[in-house]
């Protein structure tokens, strides 16, 4: 949305630069809050998980014995747990809080995957790559982010349901079966949390790419724009 | 973003959106409602800096804003900082920190709250049933001794000031029970164990504990016979149908190393609760003493 009625005057007077709303003040916290207590469960449940490392990428075991040797992890266990069933709260209100909250200020609508999303997805990447010049016309959430985002939100929900049905397995037995039982659940909750991984990962890497101005926006919800280029 | 539709003035319906309330400049911004007068349409989302009806420079208001921001974000860093620390350093509660223990208990709370009896632990067909990882082998009875000369210890019966002492016949006197069910350890494994042996509610109907205080005992302690492994169950998961003093595992006498002669077997726990080589039942009205529960793990370890 170009701003066409700043008269031509105004912008010869002034640099040329007006600040864009991007980030609510609540989802700036949500983000903020989530991102230790993320680290603070993945941290834990890989303190649980080493007391019992069974998954294998084909023959690999993901955490071969000299990793253990080399770092010195010794039994950790009642640690992690410790950790993991006071942060769950944390994870799971703020996480609920956020859904809420888009879902009702209406922010669900720069967040949640169009028709285009996924044409436009496949553009991102490739100019990403650098395979193409081409980028999509910018928004505030690109096709290529706003299935990022929307798929985190599920996994967040996947983690709480498969948690919950390991958890409480008995008195949430409907839950663990519809997920498939309690080894299926155990298993989906361990690749999901290395899905988080991989998604910080490239989160980060684009957020370093992208500059500060967008990074400082999320933590004061403006950015500085081209008073031309001014878009939502 | 779609294109926003002008309303019959001619002006955007998000003209009207507040200010971001956040934006608390000293310098005097514009309102949505004084655009006629500069000629000067406001949108969504952004917010048009202006001093005496000129914009000033954006980079000086977004510094401002980052000072404002970004000290918010420190005193937020210091509280979590501060807040971790504390967590770290409170004073140990069998064996882990005080903040942990409270909310194990916590969350033991919500869980008996939310307890029924007809919920069942999930079964399995047999054929899917193996031998679960042999573990500890603290209380573990000497192998080479003879079944005939164990005895079961129960206190705090009723009608019984002494503790009396059973043998393995009163157990198999009690109707005998299979079960089909997923064997889990708090380390993270699990296996489908076909258990057979006697409902601990059986037992508990034909040899009922006496009143404490005026009130049927809310826990029952389980011991092994040289007193080194110990757990404690509060009742209703105790009688709950499916939880079994077994004798057998997968159609077979319990071998020594899965607690012969017998062994508890209570699949709404975890397999820390369930005690090899009982040598002592006692009823209880508080929480009984529980091994890994003095060890850092939760005390009511239930599913």
């Amino acid at each position: 949305m170009i701003v066409n009625s700043i008269e031509k005057s105004q912008i010869q007077s002034a640099p040329g630069k007006v600040l864009e709303k991007k980030h609510p003040l609540a989802i700036r916290w949500f983000h903020w809050i989530n991102f230790p207590v993320l680290m603070t469960m993945i941290w834990s449940g890989l303190l649980i998980y080493w007391a019992n490392d069974v998954y294998h990428v084909s023959r690999f075991k993901l955490f071969p014995e000299w990793f253990y040797t080399r770092f010195h992890i010794g039994s950790r266990l009642s640690e992690g747990i410790g950790w993991h069933f006071l942060f769950m709260w944390f994870f799971a209100i703020n996480g609920i809080l956020y859904v809420l909250y888009t879902a009702i200020s209406g922010q669900w609508r720069y967040l949640l995957p169009g028709k285009t999303s996924v044409k436009e997805a496949f553009q991102v990447v490739l100019y990403d790559l650098h395979l193409s010049k081409y980028h999509p016309p910018r928004r505030k959430f690109n096709g290529a982010q706003q299935i990022a985002y929307s798929s985190i939100i599920v996994m967040g929900a996947g983690s709480l349901i498969t948690g919950l049905a390991i958890y409480k397995s008995v008195q949430f037995g409907w839950i663990t079966a519809l997920v498939g039982g309690y080894e299926t659940a155990r298993f989906i909750h361990f690749w999901l949390t290395i899905g988080y991984c991989a998604f910080f990962l490239v989160h980060v890497g684009q957020v370093v790419k992208t500059g500060w101005n967008n990074f400082r926006a999320m933590v004061t919800g403006y950015e500085v724009v081209d008073a031309g280029e001014a878009v939502i | 973003m779609s294109e926003i539709e002008p309303d019959k003035n001619g002006e955007s319906e998000r003209d009207a959106a507040p200010t971001d309330p956040e934006f608390n400049s000293t310098l005097p911004i514009i309102e949505a409602s004084s655009k006629d007068i500069t000629g000067y349409a406001m949108i969504d989302g952004m917010t048009p800096v202006m001093a005496n009806g000129q914009l000033v420079d954006a980079e000086r208001e977004i510094r401002r804003l980052s000072r404002r921001s970004f000290l918010w974000a420190g005193v937020t860093l210091a509280t979590g900082f501060g807040a971790w620390k504390w967590i770290n350093t409170r004073p140990q509660v069998d064996g882990i920190g005080m903040p942990f223990r409270r909310v194990l208990e916590f969350n033991e709370k919500l869980t008996r709250s939310y307890f029924s009896p007809s919920r069942l632990a999930a079964t399995f067909p047999v054929s899917l049933a193996r031998e679960p990882v042999v573990t500890g082998e603290i209380g573990m009875t000497d192998p080479s001794f003879d079944t005939n000369d164990w005895r079961l210890i129960v206190e705090g019966m009723q009608g019984s000031n002494e503790p009396i002492s059973l043998t393995m016949a009163d157990i198999k006197a009690l109707p005998k029970f299979e079960m089909v069910t997923e064997h889990k350890c708090v380390e993270g494994w699990s296996r489908v164990v076909h258990w057979a042996g006697a409902r601990f509610a059986d037992f508990a109907a034909k040899y009922p504990p006496a009143a404490i205080r005026g009130a049927v005992p809310g826990y029952v302690s389980m011991r092994t016979s040289d007193e080194t492994y110990y757990v404690g169950l509060d009742m209703p998961s105790a009688i709950h149908p499916q939880t079994l003093l077994c004798y057998e595992m997968n159609g077979e006498p319990l071998t020594a190393e899965h607690g012969a002669p017998l062994r508890l077997a209570i699949p709404l726990k975890y397999g820390i609760k369930c005690i090899k080589w009982i040598g002592t039942i006692r009823y209880a009205d508080t929480k009984p003493a529980d091994y890994w529960a003095e060890r850092g793990y939760d005390w009511y370890a239930g599913f």
